[in-house]
């Protein structure tokens, strides 16, 4: 049972970050459906730099903090880069957010398995892996085994919550998090205050598919111990129904990255379930998902609602 | 005072909506036509450096990938077709300013009703009466799928991209379910059903295919031009304000508008399973449904720019992987050369709806 709630947390992380990016990017009114290509361009982009800084070693020692540091730099950058050509599109050429959103999933998801063909060995992939999920040293004994639910994790798990805390925190408490939401609910008000929309939207989104991309990195290098998958763009969708169940909050998408992440792998972990029932229950979370879509917007209450300026596009001379 | 005083400049540039005086619609072509040739010259320099080749080799190559033998002209055609009819989908319900994303989940679903009826009932009835029920299994199938997020839609104002999304993964883990039950042995893999297909004309597999869609092209094409509903769809579009003023219901349009465009998805459903593999799986639909949306979107929302705009897309997919094919270097570039093009695009429709008003010099560029 521990293992399953320990797997469940460790796969949590990846969606963690997808959601918690796609929420800063959407709570700026920017509605980017291009993160699942997103996380695959940070996935691949981290792994490709660590195989590039693993065979350039020619088999000497390998640095652990440099191991993991560049392939984060790397997939931030690529990730961030994607997000920037995004705001380009919408923000300062104003074209429809979906249509651009769809296209860079299709482009992301292109560049990747490109770049991922390019890499001479996929196996620098497992090596680097290792330092991704270096344990805190810890001893259990009988009466302390139920500490491995909270310390048996790689640095990542814990850089993930840390980030949704962090942003959780910037988004409610702070005057960058309150322009920010300004800026998402009614860009025209914000604009009239004084606070730059476009300035907040480039910022937000870039940072936010930096962030996404982070979860695309961690689910190769920790949940897959580097052995390269094409089940990311799966990821990022799921990522994206995150957002919605969490009602926009990057501390309740803590819980449900974990809800998320047990729902995943719970047929792996299920004795003697059919094809059939393998189905049903990957079928839950995108249900759960409509559900909770259904149940906030009957509700009608105006904290559970997406912001208002939603996937619009500011102009300034437009009434 | 005087120090944070900036002298004020008016900036380079400012953007300026064209909105009434729009630019007459050849120079829109002309914009669009120069995008397209930027991004192909853009991706030559990529396939030049990749393969080190000659680009007019490597176009050659395309055209021989789409056109060159006749067995590729029918592919590109069904091609055509498959995205034509989700495209024609997703039209009138965009029109109405309702993103429906769910294209992909609708027509696999009309896929899914079509193999159902393919599985359990083919056979047992006649030919002629299996193929009445599937069309209209298909047809239903695929409404549902896109009833239920237009309902909650039109009556508590549900986002509807975000339900239609999450709908599509529902339809592909359902289809993952049915083609296990229905697999013999586990394999997970369904056997071809081509007895029970749709009927082929003369020796043209693809022929029935091509002419159901052209069919719903023009269908299409005046159901949203010349009909009361067509008017109704796009007053809805412009401004539910107006609508409600002037006394349409806006949510028997949002639910009778989704109703079509299910319904449409579902044929495509039905042309992919019944009519072109006579089998299904998770990815029959294949990113079409995605695709469609960018379709339709690029052509304006116009069935008979679609044409255009889906040949040119197939065009590239198909070309673009001869070419990787023949110079042996990774098919992933096709998704790279698509999506650099599609910016490209998109991007240019900026220039068609602003005008870019430069500081005029000499007038001491005082702001007003």
């Amino acid at each position: 049972m521990i293992g399953f709630l320990i797997g469940a947390i460790r796969l949590g992380a990846t969606f963690l970050l997808g959601s918690t990016g796609e929420i800063i990017t959407q709570k700026s009114g920017n509605l980017n459906l291009g993160i699942p290509g997103v996380m695959c361009i940070g996935a691949a982009f981290g792994c490709f730099s660590e195989s590039v800084y693993v065979t350039s070693l020619n088999g000497g020692e390998i640095n652990p903090f440099l191991a993991v540091f560049i392939p984060i730099m790397c997939a931030f950058i690529a990730s961030a880069l994607a997000g920037l050509l995004f705001s380009f599109m919408t923000v300062t050429l104003r074209a429809n957010q979906n249509v651009t959103g769809l296209a860079l999933t299709t482009f992301g998801v292109g560049l990747t398995n490109y770049v991922i063909s390019q890499v001479k060995s996929t196996s620098t992939f497992s090596v680097a892996s290792k330092y991704f999920t270096t344990l805190i040293p810890f001893k259990y004994t009988e009466n302390t085994q139920w500490l491995k639910l909270f310390l048996s994790y790689g640095p990542t798990v814990y850089l993930a919550i840390i980030i949704a805390l962090v942003s959780a925190f910037l988004l409610k408490k702070t005057r960058i998090g309150l322009h920010l939401r300004s800026v998402g609910e009614n860009p025209a008000t914000a604009d009239a205050m004084g606070i730059n929309v476009t300035a907040y939207r480039y910022g937000a989104t870039c940072i936010g598919c930096g962030i996404a991309g982070l979860g695309g990195l961690f689910f190769i290098m920790d949940s897959l111990y580097g052995y390269w998958e094409y089940a990311i763009e799966a990821m990022g969708w799921l990522a994206v129904a995150l957002v919605i169940f969490a009602v926009w909050r990057p501390n309740v998408s803590i819980i449900g990255s974990f809800i998320f992440g047990a729902l995943y792998i719970a047929p792996n972990h299920i004795k003697g379930v059919t094809f059939v029932q393998t189905g049903l229950l990957k079928m839950l979370p995108y249900v759960v998902t409509i559900v909770v879509l259904i149940i906030t917007s009957i509700r009608n209450k105006k904290e559970n609602y997406p912001p208002a300026g939603l996937g619009l596009n500011y102009y300034r001379e437009e009434r | 005072m005087n120090k944070t005083e900036k002298i004020k400049r008016e900036p380079l540039f400012h953007i300026v909506n064209r909105g009434r005086d729009a630019i007459p619609w050849w120079k829109g072509m002309l914009i669009r036509a120069a995008a397209i040739v930027f991004a192909l010259a853009v991706c030559a320099v990529i396939m030049v450096i990749l393969t080190k080749e000659n680009p007019i080799e490597i176009y050659k190559t395309m055209f021989d990938g789409a056109f060159g033998t006749e067995r590729r002209k029918w592919k590109l055609l069904q091609e055509i077709a498959v995205l034509l009819c989700i495209s024609l989908a997703v039209t009138p319900a965009f029109k109405m300013q309702f993103w429906n994303i769910g294209a992909e989940g609708q027509a696999l679903v009309g896929g899914l009703a079509t193999a159902a009826c393919m599985f359990y009932i083919g056979g047992k009835v006649p030919q002629g009466m299996l193929i009445i029920i599937m069309v209209a299994a298909s047809i239903v199938a695929g409404a549902i799928w896109a009833l239920i997020p237009a309902v909650f839609k039109a009556v508590w104002n549900t986002n509807e991209t975000l339900f239609t999304l999450m709908m599509n993964y529902i339809a592909i883990q359902l289809v993952d379910v049915f083609v296990n039950i229905w697999a013999k042995n586990g394999s997970a893999v369904l056997s071809p059903m081509s007895e029970y297909g749709l009927p082929i004309i003369g020796d043209k597999k693809y022929l029935l295919n091509v002419i159901i869609v052209a069919a719903l092209t023009v269908g299409m094409y005046i159901y949203l031009k010349y009909s009361k509903q067509g008017y109704e769809i796009s007053v809805v579009g412009q401004s539910e304000k107006t609508a409600k003023y002037i006394g349409i219901s806006v949510k028997k349009v949002i639910i009778r508008t989704m109703l079509v465009s299910g319904a449409v998805c579902g044929i495509a459903g039905l042309i992919l399973v019944g009519g072109t593999n006579h089998n299904i799986n998770t990815n029959t639909v294949g990113g079409n449904g995605f695709t469609a949306i960018m379709v339709s979107w690029l052509a304006k929302f116009n069935p008979i720019f679609m044409i255009l705009t889906a040949f040119m897309i197939v065009f590239l997919d198909l070309g673009a992987s001869h070419v990787t094919a023949m110079f042996r270097i990774s098919s992933d570039i096709c998704d790279i050369m698509i999506g650099i093009i599609l910016f490209f695009i998109i991007g240019c429709e900026f220039f068609i709806n602003y005008k870019l008003k430069f500081r005029s010099f000499g007038k001491g560029g005082e702001a007003k």
